[in-house]
């Protein structure tokens, strides 16, 4: 593997392989929980705990996993803090728990967590683990607020529950729907892809 | 009459894909042709209703007399991954064609997070037996019919000119999109 900077190690996750808008993954929660900016942001902190802990566990203990049963122990580390992060969320946020229901659990089957572990942790040193699983998460976090605010805001009219347009909005119901997350993430992705190819134009 | 509205409302209410978001990475990757969509479809829908027993069983006469119940999350996923392997080699001894047609659809539902929503929200919603094996069917069943009428329409997409930037996942969730909001029209079908 090239060695890359630190800097660099983080920065790709933002943009260059944001987990969401350039790798497609972790696709159900982003799509589920991105009604309301609140919820995009509680998901995005419990993924961001768990894809850290669990990368830098995975990280310093890869030479005692036996390959064959790797991915087995994987997911019990990712469930292990899928746990924590779920019954804190439960005990100190009751109501934003109540309304992620069972996406908080399901970061379980979020194939960007699994994902890091195999093609990134399992292979480097727990430092750059550690800021690969920053980067990354930053970048997942990024693309819920994306999702989110738009549709918070052409939903309700509202930001974070504050009022943010102003009384001749009307608000577009569809965005609050499940319709509006799969056309507003379609339409994200084509923009995220023709950004993409200028940028790469100008280089050139 | 309870169990059959709980059955049509997994189908067409609260599709898994187009209501609960679960099962997207399946939905996207194989649904460009009919006949593996549809396979997929049968694979999944066989695992979930295979899964519903399981975790219900799981659930009601280990974790919850003992108190377990914080450890649902991880005693699940080892479950369903178990579950697939052991389907997997049974399948294989017992109708060699059946594997033939699921193929590697099989060892990917592991990372289905459908099959793990359904086991959570069946011990969510505190659904008895017969309820939790009539949502595991039903639930495959509209995975089924997502992913096939997905099929249907990107095989008719391969003819239609699509702008550059949308061409694979970007068209694929506008579509998506467009049925979803064909479904909302079920949702004063069942209260």
């Amino acid at each position: 593997m090239p060695s890359k900077s630190v800097g660099a190690e983080y920065i790709k996750g933002l943009w260059e392989e944001n987990p969401v808008f350039r790798q497609l993954l972790g696709m159900c929660p982003i799509l589920a929980v991105t009604n309301a900016v609140i919820n995009g942001i509680a998901m995005g902190l419990a993924t961001y705990f768990v894809l850290i802990l669990s990368s830098v566990v995975v990280s310093s203990i890869k030479k005692l996993i036996p390959s064959q049963v790797r991915i087995a122990s994987y997911i019990v580390i990712i469930a292990t803090f899928v746990t924590i992060a779920d019954r804190f969320m439960a005990a100190f946020f009751p109501p934003i728990s109540k309304s992620l229901g069972p996406y908080i659990p399901l970061i379980v089957v979020n194939c960007i967590i699994l994902g890091r572990q195999e093609a990134f942790s399992s292979k480097n040193s727990v430092g750059r683990s550690l800021v690969d699983a920053l980067g990354m998460s930053t970048g997942f976090i990024l693309a819920l607020l994306v999702l989110s605010s738009i549709r918070e805001i052409l939903g309700m009219g509202t930001f974070l529950g504050h009022q943010v347009m102003g009384a001749w909005f009307k608000p577009w119901i569809i965005m609050i729907l499940p319709a509006g997350a799969f056309i507003t993430l379609g339409i994200l992705l084509a923009v995220a892809l023709v950004i993409e190819s200028e940028t790469k134009k100008r280089k050139n | 009459m309870e169990l059959l509205t709980l059955f049509i409302a997994a189908i067409l209410v609260n599709n898994f894909v187009l209501y609960y978001f679960l099962g997207i990475c399946p939905f996207l990757g194989v649904s460009k042709k009919i006949d593996s969509a549809f396979s997929m479809g049968l694979a999944v829908t066989f695992v979930m209703t295979i899964t519903a027993v399981v975790s219900w069983m799981i659930n009601h006469w280990i974790l919850i007399p003992y108190n377990l119940d914080y450890l649902q999350i991880v005693s699940f996923i080892l479950v369903i991954a178990a579950l697939v392997q052991l389907v997997e080699m049974f399948i294989r001894k017992i109708s060699p064609p059946l594997y033939q047609a699921l193929g590697i659809y099989l060892p990917l539902i592991t990372t289905n997070c459908a099959i793990m929503g359904l086991a959570l929200l069946a011990a969510l919603k505190d659904y008895g037996f017969a309820k939790t094996v009539v949502f595991g069917v039903g639930s495959g069943l509209g995975f089924t019919l997502a992913i096939v009428l997905m099929a249907g329409i990107r095989e008719q997409l391969d003819l239609a000119d699509v702008p550059e930037p949308l061409k694979g996942a970007g068209i694929a969730l506008i579509i998506a999109g467009i049925i979803a909001l064909a479904f909302t029209g079920f949702s004063g079908m069942i209260n």
